[in-house]
């Protein structure tokens, strides 16, 4: 907030990851003012942010963006599961109605340089019949026929069409790999957060995350950099899920992929996990995007890799499995001479309470 | 020989289990006919006094059904009482685990035992084998691997699908591999082969030959049934494979990998025996314009003797696409001996690799043009062709 120029008004700040980055992003040097909007006061610190009380899904925020002169709009309420809104049918209107009013909004106010959207991976679906690699310019195999990747591909659509109508006005959309970290509820935090992991029989997806703090600055990136576009944002790497449960050290369960499906309903109902049905597919056939423009156009470069935003996540998860690691462990160091280095092969070893320095002398 | 001790052998047509010794209470019940009096049997057999196993026995059929009832019970005189219930209670009813196979063995036998085994699997230096293999476990158990994009894992696949790929190669199939300096040791190459055998074990054999003999992991190009099937799109990702899409194709040549192709696909896989090293249609030509893009050379491959491994005589169209899949086979042994008939039969294999055919000559927008890519594809496929009828001429016999 220190003597900068940009406007920014941020909305979605009633929820975790909106407030933080409006906070983030307040403290920019050539940010002056952040205004957050959201239906429900946010309820952590808000820090220098303003907030305002407005339902993006009538036509005040129109006023809004209007009085106070706004230059950047960021886009992010936009919610993957009903959560708190109740209904598929409210989160339907919250995230496409409410983003056409914010667009129509957007589309009359003359002071506008900079939409920058937060979107999602799902856009690309999970099907057999994917590439393992998205492109931006990539389309879905299956057109999502209901639900988040429907509402997103909306989302997307109306954001394209306002780009065609104001030219003038950088339109930036953010394709967020699964967000993850030790702050983050969503679907697919909750879903690593059971004890017990269910799993979808004879498939092993490929998955890919971003952590929570990437996602902070890469929309802050987004809102200062010159970058129009759309771009995939991903850790580097993948994880495949049999091996991100086993770093977890919690026990899987393979079922059928409707059992998957009817354990995440009974666990929606009963509020223990957000589950999403597109998850399913998910975790099914996984998916992977490609981050080459994040890096050549948009220039940015995530802090995180895939593998240790699942570790920052993990560190927070108490282990509930892992016995027979731990066993092996203990046989390990009761072997006479375990030699150190020369015992992996030249592979890193990040867990090795097997080696001791006696080894070493003996080696 | 008077005073010489007489053993009984078997047990005179009475029922028991051939010890001599008088028959425990439990056979005695199930033998047809009234059981005579103790006393009278225990002076018959000669025996100077009820041993203890008579003893026990008694007290466990008295254990075991608590009254005496059914036809025993009701046809049977008063038995005479025992004459040793007594130390029966002293000494108490042998159990099993008394005698349990693990309790006598001391713990040094066991230490013993260990080094010995271990030493046995691998070798004069095992700790550190030892070391090293527990190590690689616990890797797999804590995930603590890398995978490619792709997902990849070039560990389990070298020491588990090779390894186990390998001596099926080798004995089994008796793979004989020529031209294997035509794949280049470096950079990305399109190797593309014919295909048949009912079941892509062609792929596999394929993928074990070229990793023995050069180094280099084949990627292969699957189907997308490959990627919807439970377990075996698993496995497949691990071994390295991917979709067989342009997109993907391009991505790995340009990655710089070895990527394998079956451009003849179900068509050629799943065609009658009568048809065998008769090639299809090389599908539409889109790897040969995922080459010319990437500038990558064709190694063109042809793989004899897997065309006899389950030779394919009929096939159940309606069930198969209940079950959603291309063509269900039935050969000569499948379904008749049902999983024996999984078994494939034991064909001599022979894999040339031909000459590569560069595509970095042409220029740009040479994969845009049809009639070009029709060209090579069609070279690719004539060049196939020769090969599989050269070494048909030259193979002795399907089995040798």
């Amino acid at each position: 907030m220190a003597g900068g120029h940009r406007i920014v008004l941020v909305t979605g700040v009633s929820r975790d990851l909106g407030r933080r980055f409006a906070r983030s992003v307040a403290s920019d040097p050539e940010v002056r003012r952040v205004i957050g909007v959201d239906v429900v006061p946010p309820r952590g610190d808000m820090g220098d942010v303003s907030f305002v009380r407005a339902d993006i899904r009538n036509p005040v925020i129109a006023k809004v963006i209007a009085k106070e002169d706004v230059d950047t709009v960021v886009h992010m309420s936009v919610i993957a599961t009903p959560g708190a809104t109740g209904s598929r049918g409210a989160m339907k209107e919250l995230n496409v109605i409410g983003t056409m009013q914010l667009l129509a909004a957007c589309q009359q106010a003359p002071g506008l340089r900079s939409l920058v959207v937060k979107s999602t991976t799902t856009v690309y679906g999970a099907s057999s019949r994917d590439p393992a690699m998205f492109t931006e310019d990539m389309e879905p195999r299956r057109a999502p026929r209901a639900g988040y990747a429907k509402d997103v591909a909306e989302i997307e659509s109306y954001v394209r069409g306002f780009a065609r109508r104001r030219p003038d006005v950088r339109v930036t959309t953010i394709r967020a790999a699964n967000v993850l970290g030790p702050h983050v509820v969503s679907p697919i935090t909750s879903y690593f957060r059971l004890p017990v992991v269910p799993t979808v029989v004879g498939h092993d997806p490929r998955l890919q995350f971003l952590h929570e703090d990437d996602l902070v600055s890469v929309l802050r990136h987004a809102v200062v950099t010159d970058a129009a576009g759309t771009f995939n944002v991903a850790g580097d790497g993948v994880l495949m899920l049999s091996q991100a449960v086993r770093r977890l050290r919690r026990p899987s369960l393979p079922m059928p992929a409707s059992a998957v499906g009817r354990v995440g309903s009974v666990l929606r109902s009963a509020r223990v996990a957000d589950f999403s049905p597109e998850q399913i597919g998910f975790l099914t056939y996984g998916r992977g995007v490609d981050t080459t423009r994040m890096r050549a156009v948009l220039g940015f470069e995530p802090a995180f890799t895939t593998a240790e935003a699942f570790a920052d996540l993990a560190a927070v998860l108490p282990p509930t499995g892992g016995y027979a690691e731990r066993a092996l462990g203990r046989l390990a160091r009761a072997l006479p001479s375990s030699p150190e280095g020369a015992a992996d092969g030249g592979l890193p070893r990040r867990t090795a309470p097997g080696t001791s320095p006696s080894g070493a002398r003996h080696g | 020989m008077g005073d010489a001790e007489i053993i009984p052998i078997g047990t005179r047509g009475r029922p028991g289990r051939g010890t001599g010794r008088p028959p425990s209470s439990a056979a005695r019940q199930l033998a047809p006919g009234k059981p005579r009096p103790r006393a009278a049997r225990a002076g018959q057999d000669g025996t100077a006094a009820p041993d203890a196993t008579e003893a026990t026995d008694a007290t466990e059929a008295t254990d075991a059904t608590g009254e005496p009832t059914g036809e025993a019970a009701a046809g049977a005189p008063a038995p005479e009482p025992g004459p040793a219930p007594a130390p029966a209670v002293e000494r108490g009813p042998v159990t099993t685990t008394d005698r349990g196979p693990l309790a006598g063995i001391p713990a040094a036998d066991w230490l013993a035992a260990f080094q010995h085994a271990s030493r046995e699997l691998f070798g004069e230096q095992w700790e550190p084998q030892l070391a090293r293999f527990l190590a690689f476990l616990r890797r797999r158990l804590t995930g603590e691997y890398d995978i490619d994009e792709y997902g990849f894992d070039r560990e389990v696949t070298e020491r588990f699908f090779m390894a186990a790929l390998r001596p099926i190669a080798r004995t089994w199939f008796r793979i004989e591999v020529r031209g294997a300096e035509n794949i280049p040791a470096t950079g990305g190459a399109l190797v593309v082969s014919n295909h048949s055998g009912t079941i892509p074990i062609d792929g596999l054999m394929t993928m074990t030959s070229v990793h023995d003999h050069t180094g280099r992991f084949l990627r292969p190009l699957g189907a997308d049934l490959v990627f919807r099937l439970p377990v075996v799109s698993s496995m497949a990702r691990r071994s390295g494979a991917t979709l067989a899409c342009g997109e993907d194709a391009e991505r790995m040549l340009r990655g710089g990998e070895l990527v394998g192709v079956w451009p003849e696909g179900f068509k050629g896989i799943g065609k009658p025996y009568s048809e065998r090293y008769k090639l299809q249609r090389f599908g539409r030509g889109g790897f040969v314009a995922s080459a010319l893009r990437t500038g990558v050379p064709i190694v063109p491959l042809a793989v004899v003797g897997a065309e006899e491994i389950y030779p394919l005589v009929g096939n159940v169209p309606s069930l198969a696409r209940l079950l959603g899949v291309p063509y269900l086979p039935i050969t000569p042994f499948f379904p008749l001996l049902g999983p024996l008939g999984l078994v494939p039969l034991p064909s001599k294999w022979l894999l040339e690799f031909g000459e590569p055919v560069r595509t970095d000559a042409y220029d740009d927008g040479a994969a845009e043009d049809p009639m070009l890519v029709f060209n090579v594809t069609d070279q690719v496929r004539e060049t196939i062709q020769q090969t599989l009828y050269s070494l048909l001429v030259q193979r002795e016999s399907v089995f040798r």
